[in-house]
C-alpha cells in the first residue's frame, strides 16, 4: 500500500490545493481547533494559499479540494501527482464533481449562451463537464463530504502519519440515522437518500431537518429501484429519486450507476 | 525608450479564493493595475436553475464555505419573499444568532490569520505560533467559539442545514443553549484582548472617499438580517430595488462581475456599516470602536480590519443577548405557512461578513426555481480595491518594487475579499424570461 510510505518519513510535508470548490474543506480543516497546532507539528505545511506565504514544491502529501473545471486545472493536477507521493481527494467536489457537476446536464452550447453571454474566452473558459480528480490523475485515498467531517479527516491524518490506510464506512445512511433515533425522513415524505449513500458523517442532515442529499456518494450496494419504490410508496414520484441523485453524484461515470434504474425527472 | 516596471502578484495569498495583482509602471506613471479574478466559475444561477425552492439555502450555502450561512440566510429570505412567507420572531432571532456565529468566524479568521502575520512581521499564523504563542490559541479559541454557535443553531457552520421556508428545521434544546450561553460569556475576556492587541497596530496612513452601502435591519438593530440599502450619499433604495444602488458589469480581466453605485465605486463590509450604523452599535462596541480610533466617515480601506474587530465585540454581545432571549422563550417555533403558492419574484438581503449580499429568485408556480441572481459583497468592491490601488500606488513609485507589492497585497487583503463567492456567474437570461 502507498501509505506505508509515509510511516517511514519523520515529519511528512503536506501542501493543500484547491480547485472549482467553496474552500470550505480548508476551512473544515482549520476547525479542528483543539488539534490544529498538534496537527501542524506532526507534518510541516509547505503550500496552503489560504493561510500561508509559503509555496514550496517538495510535498509528500498532496489534499487536493475542488472539482476539474477549467483547461489549465489538468495539468496543475498533473504537476501536483508527480510532485506527491500520496494525493488524497477532500470532499464532494474532488471525490465525486459535487454540485458542480450539476452543470452537466446542460450542453457546453447552452451554458455559453445563458451564462457570461457567450463569452467562453480568457477567464471565462471551462471544460464542458466538472470532474472529480480521478478522471485525471490516481487518486490514492479520499476524504468525503460536503463539506468533510473534521475527526474523519483528522483520523485519515493519523492513519496516513502511521502508514495504514483510512477506512471508510461502507454502509449506508440509514444505519447512522436509526443509531441517532432520527424520525425516517421518506415516511414524512421527504425525499431522503440515506438508503443509497454512504455513512460516515453521522446522519447530521436529517437530524436538523434536511433530508440527506449524497454528498458522501454511494455505500458499497445501492439499490436505486428500491430508493424509488421507496418513494413512491411513501407519496413521492420514482423520477424524485433522480431528481435528488443530481445534486452531488451527477458526473457522467457515476450519473451511469442509477440513471438507467430510475425514471428521468421531467427537467432533464 | 521609456522604462517599464511590471508586478504581478500571482494567488495573492491569506484570501479566499484565487487572484492576481497586475501593477505597471512606465516611466514612473500608473499604466496598468488589475486585480485579476482567476478563480474557476462555477454557475451556481444555472444550476439553481429548475430545482425546488426546497433545495434553494443548501446549493448556494455551497457557494462559498466561509460565507455559507450568510448566503443560507439570503437565500431563505429570498424564498420567503417569493412565496410571502413571514417566519416568526423566534425563528428571526435564531437566524440572527446563526449569523452572529459567522460573523465572529469570519472575522476572527482574518483579523487574527490573514491579518495579525503581516502586523508582527510573519509570512503566516503558523511561526506566528510559535513566536507569540498566546495570541493564535486566543484566536483559535474564539474561532471554536464562533463554530460551537453555528453548530448549536444549524448543525454546522460550513453548510448551514435547518434553513427551511417559513422556520428551521431543528430547534436548539435549552441545555445545548445554556451551555453555549456560558461558553459565551467565558470569552468576554478574549474578546477585550482582542481590541487592546489590535489598539496597538498602526495602519498605511491613505484616504479615499468612496461611496458605502449597508442593509439596514428594519427593527433598529445593527446591519446584519438586511433590510432597505442605505448609502452614505442619503439615498434608500428597498430590496427589490437593488439594482438601483448596485449596477453590475463585466470586465475583461475578473471572473467575477464588478459592481458601480450611483457615483463611481462603492465599498461595503465592517467599515461601511460603522461608518453608516455607528449609532446602532452596542455600548461595549462603540467603546471598542473609540478605542481604535474609528469615526464615521472613515475613508482609509485598511480601516476595515480594526472595523471587523469591532464587530467581533458587537457579534458577541449580541450573541449572548439573542441567546438569552431564546433561553426566556424556549418553545420551539413552528414553520409559518406559504400564502403565495403560485411563487413569484422574490429578493432577500442581508449583510454578510465582507458586506451586502443579495440573492434574487423567480419561483415557478411548480415550486421551482425560474431564474436566480446573486450579488455578492466580493464583486461589489473589486471596482472599489482597483480604483484605491490606482489613487495609492503611483505616491510610492519611488520604492522597490516588494515593496509596492507587499503594499497592494496588504490593501487586498484589507478587503478581505471573498474570491470563491464572487465567482458565482452571472447573466442568467432564460429562455421564456423577459
Amino acid at each position: 500500500m502507498r501509505a506505508s510510505v509515509m510511516a517511514t518519513i519523520q515529519r511528512p510535508k503536506a501542501a493543500f490545493f484547491s480547485f472549482g470548490s467553496c474552500e470550505g474543506c480548508q476551512l473544515q480543516v482549520l476547525s479542528v481547533e483543539d488539534v490544529l497546532l498538534t496537527l501542524v507539528s506532526a507534518v510541516e505545511i509547505v503550500n496552503f494559499r489560504e493561510a500561508i506565504d509559503d509555496r514550496r514544491d517538495d510535498y509528500d502529501i498532496a489534499f487536493v479540494e475542488g472539482s476539474v473545471v477549467r483547461p489549465e486545472d489538468i495539468e496543475e493536477l498533473q504537476q501536483i501527482r508527480k510532485r506527491a507521493k500520496i494525493v488524497v481527494a477532500v470532499g464532494a467536489c474532488a471525490c465525486l464533481g459535487g454540485v458542480n457537476a450539476i452543470r452537466n446536464r446542460r450542453s457546453p452550447t447552452e451554458l455559453a449562451r445563458e451564462v457570461y453571454g457567450g463569452r467562453q474566452d480568457g477567464v471565462f473558459k471551462t471544460l464542458a463537464e466538472a470532474a472529480p480528480l480521478a478522471t485525471v490523475v490516481t487518486v490514492d485515498y479520499e476524504v468525503r463530504g460536503c463539506p468533510i467531517d473534521r475527526a474523519e479527516f483528522l483520523e485519515s491524518v493519523r492513519s496516513l502519519l502511521a502508514g495504514t490506510t483510512p477506512v471508510v464506512p461502507a454502509f449506508a445512511v440509514c444505519v447512522q440515522c436509526t443509531m441517532r433515533d432520527t424520525e425516517c425522513l421518506v415516511r414524512r415524505r421527504i425525499p431522503c437518500l440515506g438508503s443509497v449513500a454512504r455513512a460516515g458523517c453521522d446522519a447530521i442532515c436529517p437530524a436538523y431537518g434536511a433530508p440527506c442529499e449524497g454528498c458522501r456518494g454511494f455505500h458499497d450496494a445501492p439499490n436505486f429501484e428500491a430508493l424509488g419504490e421507496a418513494f413512491y410508496r411513501h407519496g413521492m414520484p420514482r423520477s424524485l429519486a433522480a431528481e435528488k441523485l443530481q445534486l452531488f453524484n451527477n458526473f457522467k461515470d457515476i450519473r451511469e450507476q442509477w440513471e438507467q434504474r430510475l425514471p428521468s425527472p421531467s427537467t432533464t | 525608450m521609456g522604462t517599464t516596471t511590471s508586478i504581478a502578484v500571482h494567488h495573492v495569498t491569506r484570501v479566499e479564493g484565487h487572484g492576481n495583482i497586475v501593477i505597471d509602471l512606465r516611466d514612473g506613471r500608473l499604466t496598468r493595475c488589475d486585480l485579476e479574478i482567476v478563480e474557476s466559475p462555477r454557475f451556481f444561477e444555472v444550476l439553481l436553475k429548475d430545482r425546488p425552492y426546497e433545495e434553494a439555502p443548501r446549493i448556494t450555502c455551497r457557494i462559498c464555505g466561509i460565507c455559507s450561512v450568510g448566503h443560507a440566510t439570503a437565500s431563505i429570505q429570498a424564498v420567503e419573499a417569493a412565496l410571502g412567507v413571514r417566519p416568526g420572531p423566534k425563528t428571526q432571532r435564531l437566524r440572527r444568532l446563526n449569523m452572529t456565529g459567522e460573523w465572529l468566524q469570519s472575522h476572527v479568521l482574518h483579523v487574527y490569520f490573514l491579518v495579525a502575520p503581516d502586523a508582527f512581521g510573519a509570512p503566516s499564523v503558523i511561526p506566528l505560533a510559535a513566536k507569540q504563542p498566546e495570541i493564535v490559541v486566543r484566536a483559535l479559541r474564539l474561532k471554536k467559539l464562533a463554530n460551537e454557535v453555528c453548530y448549536t443553531v444549524s448543525g454546522r457552520h460550513v453548510m448551514p442545514i435547518s434553513y427551511q421556508a417559513g422556520g428551521m428545521g431543528y430547534w436548539p434544546r435549552a441545555a445545548e443553549l445554556e451551555a453555549l450561553r456560558g461558553k459565551l460569556a467565558a470569552a468576554r475576556e478574549d474578546v477585550d484582548a482582542t481590541v487592546d492587541l489590535f489598539a496597538t497596530l498602526k495602519w498605511p496612513a491613505v484616504e479615499r472617499a468612496c461611496e458605502c452601502l449597508a442593509a439596514f435591519d428594519e427593527d433598529g438593530a445593527y446591519p446584519m438580517m438586511g433590510g432597505p440599502i442605505r448609502s452614505s450619499t442619503g439615498r434608500t433604495v428597498p430590496p427589490p430595488g437593488y439594482r438601483d444602488a448596485m449596477q453590475e458589469y463585466l470586465v475583461e480581466h475578473s471572473a467575477s462581475k464588478h459592481v458601480k453605485g450611483r457615483e463611481g465605486t462603492v465599498r461595503v463590509g465592517a467599515l461601511s456599516r460603522l461608518n453608516l450604523a455607528a449609532d446602532r452599535l452596542h455600548p461595549r462596541a462603540a467603546k471598542a470602536a473609540a478605542r481604535l480610533g474609528l469615526a464615521p466617515g472613515a475613508a482609509n480601506p485598511f480601516l476595515n480590519t480594526p472595523a471587523q474587530v469591532v464587530e467581533i465585540v458587537q457579534a458577541h454581545e449580541e450573541a449572548m443577548a439573542l441567546v438569552d432571549a431564546l433561553l426566556a422563550d424556549p418553545a420551539p417555533e413552528g414553520r409559518a405557512p406559504v400564502t403565495r403558492s403560485r411563487g413569484g419574484k422574490g429578493v432577500g438581503i442581508c449583510e454578510v461578513p465582507r458586506g451586502t449580499l443579495v440573492h434574487e429568485y423567480n419561483v415557478g408556480s411548480d415550486g421551482r426555481i425560474l431564474s436566480a441572481n446573486c450579488v455578492i459583497p466580493t464583486g461589489q468592491n473589486l471596482a472599489a480595491i482597483e480604483e484605491d490601488l490606482r489613487a495609492f500606488v503611483p505616491a510610492l513609485v519611488e520604492k522597490p518594487k516588494g515593496e509596492i507589492a507587499h503594499f497592494a497585497e496588504m490593501l487586498v487583503r484589507a478587503y478581505d475579499p471573498c474570491i470563491s463567492c464572487s465567482v458565482h456567474m452571472v447573466d442568467v437570461g432564460f429562455e421564456g424570461e423577459g
